[in-house]
């Protein structure tokens, strides 16, 4: 039970964290029509700019101005360097989101060097929230939540309730006769782009404390990722949030199950100490996503909410 | 061009004399494929012009060259401003609405958010209103709230134009409204029509034949191969069986 309710609490916060990158990689991929590979680069942005405002400012205003600090910069990749390579295709431009990539790890590497950095939660949260049976749950763990519902609530409330969310949505889907309306379209990309950006900061920033904070974070974070957008549905927000959260959990649950595949199939004849048998659950946890990206893309290629296919 | 086309249009019917758009000399390319070369035409102020031509003369090419959708070669002047090169959303900002010929609606939004999204600016309201529009069609408001998508291809049509006016245009361009549609619908299509006209906006109006332009154009052009080949009022276009026969009919 225990277990059980910590795994929920873990798989759900660390799942809102990916649909804070999701989300905005979906978005910006209904718009160019091809996967952004630097995504996950904006998330390691997001964490050393924090630490580095945080340093100076402490990480409550950090918690800002990185974020707004990453879309900025991501704002002025799409209007400078995307938007002229968009009209040579998209071959081009996945070729100019992979150069980006590892333009700015080398990029972090030179300004922050290659070891991680010591990017470290703030004092106020270092310490647990709650206690249940007896063990405690950590406050950050706490914020982290918090952060990431206020995110959800603020982007679904901008797409759904504003005039500029219709505009953006409409944008997404039918550029040129939005464009005719008398909307400046390449200004809602820009403005989309950067708040992708902006979002996968602003989980760099509460992320990277947590995790760690090092050039191949970015590495580590974007094939998950793109395992989510592709399982949720290249396009789909709605694909992406439940994606996002059966990822979290699969891996939290999976990381949380103490067994071994000799527990599982030992009634069918499997041996304890074969190396087969002696395989533990929880050393799945890092294969399940890219399994189940795989199973998708043969049984429904989709993804679960998307509408269009390869 | 042959003789008679060029006869055509020195006796023509006259041009514009203030025109509120002036296209001089339009080329356009698909790729090596040159489907406008040369095209002449004006709209004037407050004037209901038909764009005659057989499929593939190259109508729509003409109006999506001079909404910028199509890269224009030549001269667009619109108020008196060149607008050839200008992205589409300025061109429509300063005032020239475009219908394309794709009833292209936002099929996940209900229809009152299309006809929202018509709107340039909040602040600064035109001279049609959602609730207005609605009322003029009992079809549009009994659906205001549903996705468009369902929609019939009439009421997408509809839909499309009414959308295109709430962005208060002056000029509107209609690229066939009525293709498809059944007469009695064709008829309402007309109808709102002839409702822009009398509000003041110039229209230019895209169709295959003389159908429902007849009754409100005052100018009529017709189109082949890339250029213009006739204008002239609905009365002289009555009498000349010829043009017709060499351009319109199939
Ligand atoms: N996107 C396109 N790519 C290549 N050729 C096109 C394209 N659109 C139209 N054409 C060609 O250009 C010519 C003019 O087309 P169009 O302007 O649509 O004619 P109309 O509207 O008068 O029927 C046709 O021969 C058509 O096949
Ligand atoms: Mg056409």
């Amino acid at each position: 039970m225990e277990t059980f309710v910590f795994s929920v609490l873990n798989g759900v916060t660390y799942g809102l964290l990916l649909f804070m990158l999701s989300s905005g990689l979906t978005l910006i991929f209904s718009m160019m029509g091809v996967l952004n590979f630097a995504h996950a680069s904006f998330y390691m942005l997001g964490a050393y700019f924090a630490f580095t405002i945080g340093a100076a400012t402490g990480f409550w205003v950090a918690l800002f101005l990185a974020p707004v600090l990453v879309g900025l910069i991501g704002a002025a990749v799409e209007r400078w360097g995307l938007r002229k390579v968009h009209t040579n295709g998209h071959v081009a431009e996945l070729l100019f989101t992979f150069g980006l990539a590892y333009l700015i790890e080398e990029i972090v590497k030179i300004v922050w060097g290659k070891l991680s950095i010591p990017y470290k939660i703030p004092p106020l949260l270092d310490g647990p929230a709650f206690t249940l049976w007896g063990t405690d749950y950590p406050a950050y763990r706490v914020f982290m939540l918090a952060v990431s519902i206020t995110m959800l609530v603020a982007l679904f409330l901008l797409l759904k309730k504003t005039r500029a969310g219709l505009i953006i949505q409409a944008a997404l889907t039918h550029p040129a006769m939005v464009g005719h309306l008398g909307h400046n379209v390449p200004k809602i990309f820009m403005t989309v782009f950067g708040i992708g950006c902006g979002l996968a900061g602003l989980a760099g920033v509460i992320g990277g404390n947590y995790l760690v904070t090092d050039p191949s974070m970015a590495y580590a974070m974007g094939p998950i990722v793109f395992v989510v957008v592709v399982i949720g549905g290249m396009g789909s927000l709605a694909g992406a949030f439940v994606a996002s959260l059966l990822i979290g959990l699969l891996q939290t649950f999976a990381v949380a199950v103490d067994a071994t595949f000799f527990d599982l199939f030992g009634w069918a004849g499997l041996g304890a100490m074969t190396e087969v048998g002696r395989i533990s659950i929880s050393s799945l946890a890092p294969m399940l996503p890219f399994l189940l990206l795989v199973l998708i893309l043969m049984i429904r290629p989709r993804g679960l909410m998307g509408d269009r296919e390869f | 061009m042959t003789d008679a086309a060029v006869l055509d249009r020195a006796e023509g019917a006259g041009e514009a004399a203030d025109p509120i758009l002036a296209v001089r000399g339009l080329h356009a390319y698909y790729g090596k494929s040159h489907v406008l070369q040369g095209v002449d035409l004006t709209v004037g102020r407050g004037e209901v012009v038909a764009l005659l031509g057989r499929n593939g003369v190259g109508r729509s090419t003409t109006v999506k060259a001079i909404m910028g959708e199509v890269a224009p070669v030549g001269e667009v002047w619109f108020k008196g401003a060149l607008i050839s090169g200008r992205p589409s959303h300025e061109i429509a900002r300063a005032g020239l609405g475009y219908v394309p010929e794709n009833r292209d609606i936002f099929p996940m939004m209900t229809v009152r958010q299309n006809l929202l999204l018509g709107i340039k600016d909040p602040r600064r309201p035109g001279r049609w209103r959602v609730d207005e529009m609605l009322d003029m069609f009992p079809n549009l408001a009994a659906r205001a709230d549903t996705a468009a998508g369902v929609l019939s291809g009439g009421e997408k049509q509809m839909l499309t134009i009414c959308r295109t006016l709430m962005g208060d245009p002056d000029l509107i361009m209609i690229d066939e409204p009525t293709e498809g549609l059944a007469p009695k619908i064709v008829q309402q299509v007309g109808e709102l029509i002839a409702g822009i006209a009398r509000a003041g906006v110039a229209i230019l109006l895209v169709e295959q034949k003389l159908s429902i332009a007849l009754k409100i154009a005052a100018r009529v052009y017709v189109m082949g191969h890339g250029e213009i080949v006739y204008s002239g009022t609905p009365a002289d276009f009555a009498g000349r069986d010829d043009v017709r026969r060499e351009w319109l009919e199939v």
